[in-house]
């Protein structure tokens, strides 16, 4: 007994993660935590999808089911989980019960090597940055065997959009995320693939890779972006489940529980390429200005705002409150919203004691950031209108993809343009 | 990478092996002897995923994730395309195996006659190929392969590199020259 908790209690002495400690029980702990809150992350999503989606089309947006809404993803699994499991009499059983298998299990896997602080992180690989888009990639087997399997029209065309899409996106992600890699060999260290190797470099060099060679960060950046939403099938690159054209796409003969597996999977895998993304160009769990606004006394103030967001939540939350029809039908609705906005000012009272304040820190910018992103994946379903599917490529091939080649031609450069100059130099001596 | 590995070796790596060949052979026996294409296209992924694995194991994970990426994540999901635009129905009822068990048998036999012959060792104790040292290195896997192709030195293997990608392009002129007959 006594030996369990000495090894329990080692691990917490070490600055290491708990993949590479080799510690069995913090990586069992690590990964349900994380399993957990992508779980919660993604109900919260559909919640919030709904909610910003109806203001920004002048709606309100799911009501009924608990204040302003706030039970209806609850709601809304329970119906899925209930619904009755159909497999088409003509699609192929076995395939079709294998594929949204597939689809979560490389949205989930993927999680292995987010790094949501310098320790706190499964584990840290090597290959971190390949392992996410190799294991990421895998996902449109998925969508294609569904399309494939459900023997219907609508499916296979959705699929072989699907594949079409992102094979061709997948190179211009590609070659950004290269960039960014050619930038992390610029540090002492020298260069790495490792997720928390490309934070340490960015945090080395005092300086996001966004910003770096300015503008060519915010080129590889900018095609990141556009490349992960279509490699997510998201608005507007949601041809392979275009309602108007497609009823659902891919998953048009899917119901109840598999249904829901699609979902989580194409949210789960929303979190995680922006999570790359935040990884590779915005500084992954660093702070806002460490380099500007550095010392002790910025390092406590900015230790402040994780409390200080949930507070806010909460004096929101409590406005709403105020604002609750004083009819006697609403007293339950009032309550429940006043206990939620109670639970949001409890947790950022507790994000304010020092033992907690020091540890969240990093978690806490880490999830801002990717939170940041996944509101930009509304926005912009909110607002652009679906492309056509030659425009599409159109844009893969003939937009992103030489613009990605000058951009690794440049980056290789500006980083090497010291050694460039110097033989230069040596030419015209001679 | 992993400082932890000197003090705790790897366990059970027979049997992970053993798991992993396992799956691989099931895989390729899948491939050949499924009639539904995409059934064989999915035995193939995962032989392709559990050689991936197996590469871990040898502590290359660079060539592991390559593989990942390129075979079970590019080139599978382009054989899936092709295949999803075949009649199934069609390839159901085509022949899968050809007369041809005397010339497999006699491969079969040499392959077979190979194997016995790497690990059988002569009367005067030499073997056919000599069995290398194991070293675990994997912080340095990554930047290794760089070396051994780039490295202006040290690079050896970068003309060889460039010639089989060559292959690949002579692939490709001879699949738009097979498919397009006029251009």
């Amino acid at each position: 007994m006594n030996a369990i908790i000495l090894y329990i209690k080692s691990y917490l002495d070490s600055d290491l993660t708990p993949g590479a400690a080799g510690n069995w029980f913090w990586a069992t702990v690590y990964i349900l935590l994380v399993f957990v809150g992508l779980s919660v992350a993604v109900i919260a999503m559909n919640w919030l999808e709904r909610k910003i989606l109806a203001h920004m089309q002048v709606r309100l947006g799911p009501m009924r089911v608990g204040p302003h809404g706030l039970l209806q993803p609850i709601a809304d699994a329970l119906k899925l989980l209930l619904k009755e499991d159909i497999i088409p009499a003509e699609a192929d059983a076995v395939v079709f019960w294998i594929a949204p298998f597939i689809v979560v299990l490389a949205a989930f896997t993927v999680f292995v090597v987010v790094p949501f602080g310098p320790t706190h992180a499964i584990t840290d690989m090597n290959i971190g940055i390949l392992f996410m888009l190799g294991v990421s990639s895998l996902s449109v087997l998925g969508i294609v065997t569904a399309g494939w399997a459900s023997n219907s029209h609508y499916p296979l065309i959705g699929a072989l959009r699907s594949s079409a899409q992102m094979v061709s996106y997948e190179v211009a992600m590609g070659l950004a995320v290269v960039s960014a890699i050619m930038m992390t060999s610029l540090s002492a260290e020298g260069g790495t693939l490792s997720m928390i190797g490309i934070v340490q470099s960015q945090l080395a060099q005092q300086e996001w890779f966004i910003f770096k060679f300015f503008p060519l960060g915010l080129i590889a950046f900018a095609i990141f972006a556009i490349a992960m939403v279509a490699e997510t099938n998201r608005a507007p690159f949601d041809l392979p489940e275009a309602e108007s054209e497609l009823t659902a796409g891919f998953h048009t003969e899917y119901s109840g529980f598999r249904w829901s597996l699609f979902f989580l999977a194409e949210y789960s895998a929303m979190i995680a390429v922006s999570s790359i993304a935040v990884t590779l160009w915005l500084g992954g769990w660093l702070r806002p200005f460490p380099n500007l606004l550095h010392g002790d006394t910025w390092d406590q103030i900015f230790s402040f705002f994780p409390g200080l967001t949930f507070l806010f939540l909460a004096v929101i939350t409590f406005y709403n409150v105020v604002r609750m029809p004083q009819h006697p039908l609403f007293k339950i609705q009032t309550r429940g919203l006043a206990g939620f906005g109670a639970l949001l000012g409890l947790i950022g009272l507790v994000l304010f004691v020092p033992v907690v304040r020091e540890r969240v820190g990093d978690i806490f910018w880490f999830v801002a950031k990717v939170a940041a992103f996944m509101y930009l994946y509304i926005w912009y379903r909110g607002t652009f209108p679906r492309y056509r599917f030659d425009q599409l490529m159109k844009v893969g091939w003939k937009v992103l993809l030489p613009t990605g080649l000058a951009l690794l031609i440049l980056t290789a450069v500006f980083g090497m343009r010291a050694e460039l100059l110097a033989q230069v130099k040596e030419v015209f001596q001679r | 990478m992993n400082p932890s590995l000197t003090a705790n070796p790897p366990v059970a790596t027979p049997y992970f092996f053993y798991g992993l060949a396992a799956i691989m052979i099931i895989g390729g026996i899948l491939v050949i002897t499924r009639k539904n294409a995409v059934h064989s296209a999915l035995a193939l992924i995962t032989t392709l995923l559990a050689q991936a694995a197996l590469y871990l194991m040898l502590y290359a994970p660079f060539v592991a994730g390559v593989q990942i990426i390129l075979y079970a994540g590019g080139i599978m999901v382009l054989f899936l395309f092709v295949i999803m635009l075949i009649s199934i129905e069609r390839t159901m009822k085509e022949r899968q195996f050809n007369k041809q068990w005397l010339v497999g048998i006699a491969a079969a036999g040499t392959l077979g006659g190979l194997f016995i012959a790497v690990y059988t060792t002569t009367t005067n104790g030499r073997v056919l190929f000599p069995q290398g040292a194991v070293s675990y290195v994997e912080a340095g896997n990554t930047q290794g392969v760089a070396n051994l192709l780039f490295h202006r030195f040290q690079g050896t293997y970068m003309f060889a590199f460039e010639i089989a990608s060559l292959l690949l392009l002579v692939a490709i002129i001879g699949a738009v020259v097979m498919a397009k007959k006029r251009i």
